[in-house]
């Protein structure tokens, strides 16, 4: 209760900072919170205190620059919150007593896995969005599925790899079968979307959570050759990734070069990289300690947006240079606190699939802010993925609190019985 | 299964720590960078909602202001020039598109406050973070807009440059550069096209060159200054050594005559036994050509180095519009390493492949009124930012001494004698004035067309002001019927007022 009215302080200060006229919101969202704090008291009283405030900081710090950079877009935001957070009471409630029970149906979830990631593909609902299929149109309602699959395959992994760690680690070939499925699934992912972003994320939490369970630090050397192979096969037969990983290399050019989307001869920083190139002029000029919330420059004097995806993948980059060196570092720190508390839980748990089940939540959270900020940072390639709780976008809020969730049930059932571990 | 779980847990963690590491990377060491490139539309668009600092005359004329707009939200301020066409090769311009020349480039970082300062730093960042404009410093330079008027409207389009020096501390009171154009066509549509026709009377001239300071035109006989100052001062002739002149010098077995006259037998000036004084006073060919070839080509030049020659001359304007005087080669400056490298009587008298700028010559003449010190030129006076504290002030510095004191005084007492009684005698210039010159009439192997200078202070007692001038490329432009004039105006102007 007491780290609840501590995250409202700073929520409420965060809020009228930027507008005093929107201090209704930030009581709205605090009344949400407390909403969510009760549940959560209610349904799973032993859980880990600081999850649930951490989420609601990073998702305060995310609504906060999504208003500033566009307020119809924060209402919209506002409501998949309120989504998320009833998601997150629902899932609570119905598995409060045990949630050991989505063992049995892992694979429902593998194959739940597989079907959202491939859900874009489908005729008449997929969508094209800066040349990556992952967006599913459902009337005027957008979706990204690939960020609940995610929840899904770290359910299925955790229930398979428990039940077939002991086999596994002898490295009999068969056992590996669903395995290579996996493999071969991101793979195919990645050459039929060119969602490059999601690819990596899946095969990350596989391979964290192949060595969780197994100990083979063998099997994570393969499987990231593996993973280099087809990822290098796949960027030859796909122009999208190759660009990608040229813009990565070498964002700026001295000389002109053709530009593929005007016919041009540019110069590759006002073409193809423009975007990566902008948003590190906006990090850069961010400095120390940054332009102050609502003081940074997005907008041109044509009235244009000069990064686009501003509030979803890029809003990193918007935090950079609002918040400075000093803000953004807080927050990263923020995220591995919350990192932390996650694999406490793994370590508290009794049980290997609640072990499994944790890591891989955990990690799939760092993981993720890793590939889009380090992306955005020149650390990797870019590939376009939401910051987990900060960027705009309905499916990713919905996803992470469904985490949340999950790292709640787990800690709730670890301290209900503690023993040796 | 814990054991993995922890390497898991660091491996997450240190992935995230990279992450800070790329940020810092990014918004402090490559900062910098980042914010000078050019296509930077984030620092592209702060630019333009600084509100630039003022660019002022001596007066408080007002030559480089803002006009506010508001596009979209933002508050855009675009550069006005109210003087138009007083000073554009001087104090430059700066564009929408982040473009800067002159001052307006040397100067940004006083103009946009960005000069980097404890207490204004922390005081911009407050103001920053306060949502409020930023505001640049305001630059007063030491330019008089009378005379600058004045200047211009001598040279009346045709090519050529005006430098006013003040004598004692290097300040330079006019710098005109013709033909000019209108700085505000700039930031208009088709506006660099329009400066691109505008032509001057020489036809060639780029009117966005600062004749002043980039233009090398042969010297002529103004170089005569900087072989009698190496002349003197070197010990080897005084104002009274004897020389005879038979209307020419002798150089590689070969006759190098005087100037043209066509009422002369041959057709060119004979003075016969003369002084160097005199020498000096009616400009004769034959006695520098032979104090030349006595004190050889690399005294002459090493005395000119000491005038500042071979090195681009100190002030605020950028370092890239401005060229060294000196012998040139092919487009580049050429240091001879002996005497056999040069024409040691050509250049004695101001041929040979010397090139030379205005603000070069206003130097010697300032070296020499200035008792053989040479001062440092400068155009900012002072820089006061926004809320009114003054943030720099120029205290007049010198670059060293050139020559003797009794040298200079000697070239004073010559320069005089070419006023009162040499070559530029029939100028007229105002007893009163004192005036102490030197004439140029520079060849260019076009006939009678001739490049006409005149460098001069007054008074000659204890100067006050430096005037060079030079007009290009005058049909029978001899210094003293083109340049002196000017410079005859000038000093009117500036001693009578």
């Amino acid at each position: 209760m007491l780290t609840a009215v501590g995250f409202a302080t700073v929520y409420t200060a965060l809020r009228s900072q930027i507008s005093g006229g929107s201090l209704g919101y930030a009581v709205f969202f605090f009344g949400l919170y407390l909403v969510a704090h009760v549940v959560a008291r209610i349904t799973v009283p032993l859980a880990d205190p600081y999850l649930l405030p951490m989420a609601a900081l990073l998702t305060a710090i995310g609504v906060t620059e999504i208003y500033r950079l566009g307020p119809s877009n924060a209402f919209r935001q506002g409501l998949w919150i309120v989504i998320g957070v009833a998601v997150f009471a629902a899932t609570l409630f119905s598995l409060r007593h045990d949630y050991r029970v989505l063992e049995r149906y892992k694979y429902v979830f593998g194959v739940t896995a597989i079907f959202l990631l491939f859900l874009p593909l489908a005729p008449g609902i997929g969508e094209e969005i800066n040349g990556s299929r992952l967006w599913v149109h459902v009337g005027s309602l957008q979706f990204q599925p690939g960020e609940l699959g995610k929840i899904a395959l770290v359910v299925f992994l955790a229930a398979y790899l428990r039940e077939k760690r002991e086999v596994l680690a002898q490295g009999r070939l068969k056992d590996w079968g669903p395995l290579l499925v996996i493999w071969g699934g991101a793979m195919l992912v990645l050459f039929a979307t060119d969602d490059l972003g999601s690819a990596l994320l899946y095969y990350g939490i596989f391979v964290a959570m192949l060595y969780v369970a197994t100990a083979r630090l063998s099997f994570v050397a393969g499987a990231l050759g593996l993973f280099l192979v087809g990822a290098y096969a796949v960027s030859q037969g796909t122009p999208h990734v190759r660009d990608r990983v040229t813009n990565w290399l070498s964002p700026w050019t001295v000389h002109k070069i053709y530009c593929p989307t005007n016919g041009l001869h540019e110069l590759r920083q006002n073409c193809q990289s423009y975007q990566e190139v902008q948003s590190l002029y906006s990090i850069g000029h961010g400095g120390f300690g940054g332009t102050g919330f609502g003081h940074g420059i997005f907008t041109g004097t044509t009235g244009r947006q000069v990064i686009p995806d501003l509030n979803t993948d890029f809003i990193y980059s918007a935090l950079a240079q609002e918040l400075g060196l000093v803000g953004v570092a807080a927050l990263l720190l923020l995220y591995m606190a919350f990192v932390v508390r996650g694999f406490q839980i793994a370590l508290s748990a009794t049980d290997g699939f609640s072990k499994l089940l944790a890591a891989g939540l955990s990690f799939g959270f760092a993981f993720q802010t890793f590939v889009i900020v380090g992306g955005i940072t020149r650390v990797i390639p870019l590939t376009g993925i939401t910051l987990p709780f900060v960027s705009y976008g309905g499916s990713s809020v919905v996803a992470n609190f469904l985490l949340v969730a999950g790292l709640m049930l787990i800690s709730n059932r670890a301290n209900r019985e503690p023993s040796a571990a | 299964m814990n054991k993995q779980l922890r390497h898991i847990c660091v491996f997450a963690l240190v992935l995230l720590a990279v992450l800070i590491g790329a940020t810092t990377y990014w918004q402090t060491w490559a900062e910098a960078d980042l914010a000078d490139r050019r296509d930077n539309s984030v620092s592209l668009i702060q630019r333009l909602t600084v509100d630039r600092g003022k660019i002022l005359a001596a007066d408080g004329t007002v030559l480089a202001t803002n006009r506010r707009s508001r596009k979209h939200g933002l508050t855009i301020y675009t550069r006005h020039y109210p003087q138009n066409d007083l000073a554009p090769q001087v104090v430059g311009y700066a564009t929408n598109a982040g473009t800067t020349t002159g001052l307006e480039q040397s100067l940004d970082d006083y103009l946009t406050g960005a000069n980097t300062n404890l207490s204004n730093t922390f005081k911009q960042e407050l103001d920053r973070l306060g949502g409020q404009t930023v505001r640049g410093d305001n630059v007063y330079l030491t330019l008089r807009p009378d005379i600058q008027r004045l200047a211009l409207d001598e040279l009346d389009g045709r090519c050529g440059a005006v430098v006013v020096l003040d004598a004692k501390t290097g300040a330079v009171v006019a710098m005109a550069s013709s033909p000019t154009y209108n700085a505000n066509l700039v930031n208009q549509p088709r506006g660099y096209a329009k400066i691109g026709r505008i032509k001057g009377t020489c036809g060639a001239a780029s009117a966005l060159q600062n004749n002043a300071t980039v233009g090398l035109y042969p010297p002529g006989s103004t170089f005569k200054m900087v072989t009698a100052a190496a002349a003197l001062d070197s010990g080897a002739f005084t104002p009274s050594s004897r020389f005879v002149d038979p209307g020419y010098c002798t150089e590689y077995g070969k006759r190098v005559y005087n100037s043209s006259a066509p009422d002369s037998p041959g057709g060119h000036e004979v003075f016969g036994n003369v002084s160097f004084a005199q020498g000096f006073e009616n400009s004769i060919n034959s006695v520098f050509c032979n104090v030349g070839l006595h004190i050889g080509g690399l005294k002459i030049l090493d005395y000119a180095k000491r005038f500042g020659f071979y090195s681009v001359p100190p002030l605020e304007t950028p370092p890239s519009e401005s060229n060294a005087s000196g012998l040139y080669n092919k487009g580049h400056l050429f240091t001879p390493k002996s005497n056999t490298q040069i024409d040691s009587g050509r250049l004695a008298f101001g041929q040979e492949r010397m090139l030379v700028t205005p603000l070069q010559m206003a130097l010697v003449g300032a070296t020499i009124a200035n008792k053989g010190v040479v001062p440092k030129p400068y155009l900012v006076q002072k820089v006061v930012a926004a809320d009114g504290s003054t943030a720099t002030r120029t205290r007049p510095q010198t670059l060293g001494r050139a020559i003797k004191p009794e040298t200079a005084a000697e070239l004073n007492q010559m320069m005089q004698l070419v006023v009162q009684g040499g070559t530029a005698a029939s100028v007229g210039f105002p007893p009163d004035l004192k005036v102490a010159g030197k004439t140029g009439t520079a060849e260019l192997g076009l006939g009678d067309v001739y490049d006409s200078w005149f460098v001069c202070f007054a008074p000659a007692d204890n100067p006050r002001y430096v005037v060079a001038v030079v007009v290009e490329k005058q049909p029978n432009g001899f210094g003293a019927s083109v340049a002196a004039p000017i410079a005859k105006t000038i000093l009117e102007k500036l001693l009578h007022g």
